[in-house]
């Protein structure tokens, strides 16, 4: 039996529906007769507008002004809970400001929550959400046992976005109980050349085995011929070769291109998990024990330094 | 100036994980050890403190069996005291009674600015213990901060977000929750690690929290059943002779991506 509300809490990148949204909305109307959304960025008639196409028909727009969004929109779902209006399953999204507004939701409502959810599966009564734990190399599958709604964070790529139901979501402005405490006075947006990782066809990885921040070049030039999005492993992120919105990984984005090349890349289970679905992983690396020879699809054991400029030169001659 | 820092201890992350075969819970036997991800806020910390002009660093934790072998690795590098929250019955604790068994401890650490946690453990990676605990204190909170100032009553975060960052700032006490690379975390010098052997550690149970319902049998989840995920082919293996690149070519023409 489906369940009957689902809420999810969306949010925007830019003048857009962030894709993780989406992707949680497009499940939520697989598995329940009616989603609605919570949303506490800018115009939300246009947002509520592009909700709809995936089949949302209600978005609570909670205004949080300035402010960090955990503690108003929260509170504002809380009140609306406690008014007896109730989803049976509230989906957030592994985003910084989604995991927030989970944590303060989780003490607010006094009940657990089940995080880095990659499914869910309505089986009668109860839910499962289905996780990949130690690196992916195991699937747990966890049932609530607490009252509803039920409280679940799912990682991105678990599901695909895909719009239908087509519905005119209403929005319904929600005012918050409790105010942010935390305020944003500026924001910085770090340039990055070629498609975004999370949608390219094809992403090239850097890692460790580069020797250098320098030589991150050859990972830049090398996606630049192939029209593909640079990454990066955590270690040299952590570096500060690169900033951190190129990190793959755990705690950075998670990839499905067609084709991911990992350079320098040993495999680490934190990186690992970020690139795991790719269809295709072309890995080069010294090492030939390395973890990363074990799914990769093609694996050239030889030196970074050698191979890539070989390779940007063969490209470059077509 | 003073500073809490949350720090987990945890198995060697180089050691693969493994679940309980009958409760489904995390193995955590044998020698735990300061998650790395830890050492960012206990230098953050640190620093603040020398910053100000003075104050102390009080580490919270919890664990079996009175593990104290990370919190001696953290007060190596300089942190004064310890609180330990050590309790058979907080086996299987999902995150929310983690946030509550940390919240309460933190209260017994004395006057306090800033509670500092990393953004996500190593080993469970719920990443929402540090907001959970500033909630259950009733504080404000910044996740994901790449850089950390104090001023006066107020703390200035640059906030890592998904294009870049942002400035945020926030009135103190605050729980903030620090990336690594914040700052490099120092190696503890002999002089510390021998100091460490005598920094006090407070241990404490559940009960001397004055907590009930927490811990593994009031968890709000089960862990109903475990499948090895499909397995990944390794595919071609080569060793290159120089002709390495020719084999990628090859590849992505198959692809039809060149």
């Amino acid at each position: 039996m489906p369940l009957s509300t689902v809420w999810v809490h969306a949010e925007n990148a830019g003048d857009k529906p962030k894709t993780i949204s989406l992707e949680n909305i497009s499940k939520a109307r697989e598995i329940a007769g009616n989603v609605e959304a919570w949303y506490s960025g800018p115009n939300a008639e246009a947002f509520a507008a592009e909700l709809g196409k995936y089949g949302v028909s209600k978005v609570y727009a909670v205004d949080c002004g300035d402010s960090l969004p955990s503690i108003p929109l929260a509170s504002a779902m809380k009140a609306e809970i406690d008014k007896g209006n109730a989803p049976d399953l509230i989906m957030f999204a592994s985003t910084y400001d989604s995991r927030d507004v989970l944590g303060r939701l989780t003490v607010g409502l006094d009940r657990a929550a089940i995080t880095n959810g990659s499914d869910v599966i309505v089986d009668g009564d109860t839910v499962k959400v289905g996780e990949a734990i130690f690196g992916g190399s195991q699937i747990v599958h966890t049932e609530f046992r607490t009252e509803k709604p039920y409280l679940a964070m799912f990682r991105p790529k678990s599901f695909e976005a895909s719009p239908g139901g087509e519905k005119s979501a209403e929005v319904v402005a929600v005012d918050a109980p409790e105010k942010g405490k935390v305020t944003i006075t500026a924001r910085h947006e770090e340039e990055r050349s070629g498609p975004q990782l999370e949608d390219a066809k094809i992403v090239v990885s850097g890692g460790r085995g580069l020797g250098e921040a320098g030589k991150y070049e050859m990972i830049e030039s090398l996606a630049k011929l192939l029209g593909a999005a640079p990454g990066a492993s955590r270690a040299i992120v952590d570096a500060g070769w690169v900033p951190y919105s190129y990190q793959v990984g755990q705690t950075g984005k998670v990839v499905k291109p067609d084709i991911y090349i990992a350079a320098g890349i040993s495999g680490a289970t934190q990186h690992m998990v970020g690139m795991k679905g790719s269809k295709n992983i072309i890995a080069v690396n010294k090492d030939a024990d390395a973890p990363i020879f074990t799914i990769a699809d093609l694996g050239i054991v030889g030196d970074v330094h050698k191979v890539l400029p070989a390779l940007i030169e063969a490209l470059k001659s077509r | 100036m003073n500073v809490v820092v949350c720090v987990k201890q945890i198995p060697d992350p180089a050691i693969p994980g493994q679940l309980d075969p009958q409760t489904h819970f995390m193995k955590r036997e044998g020698k735990l050890i300061l998650d790395d991800s830890d050492a960012y806020g206990v230098e953050m910390a640190l620093q603040l403190c020398t910053a100000a002009g003075g104050g102390e660093v009080t580490l919270v934790s919890m664990a079996p069996n009175n593990e104290t072998s990370g919190l001696r690795t953290a007060l190596a590098m300089g942190a004064a005291k310890a609180i330990l929250v050590s309790d058979d019955s907080l086996a299987g604790s999902d995150a929310l009674s983690t946030a509550k068994v940390l919240a309460k401890a933190i209260e017994r650490a004395g006057e306090y600015d800033l509670v500092l946690a990393a953004t996500e453990s190593t080993d469970g990676y719920t990443g929402f213990v540090p907001e959970a605990i500033a909630a259950l204190l009733g504080l404000p909170s910044v996740t994901f901060a790449k850089s950390i100032n104090i001023e006066g009553g107020t703390v200035h975060v640059q906030r890592q977000t998904e294009a870049g960052y942002d400035e945020v700032t926030s009135p103190l006490p605050a729980v903030v929750s620090v990336t690594a690379g914040v700052v490099e975390p120092r190696y503890p010098s002999f002089k510390g690690i021998m100091a460490a052997k005598n920094k006090p550690v407070d241990t404490l149970t559940v009960s001397d929290l004055g907590l009930s319902g927490v811990g593994g049998a009031a968890a709000g989840q089960e862990i109903t059943a475990v499948d090895p995920a499909p397995a990944r082919q390794a595919g071609e293996i080569v060793t290159d002779e120089g002709e390495g690149h020719l084999k990628i070519v090859q590849f992505l023409e198959t692809q039809k991506v060149i």
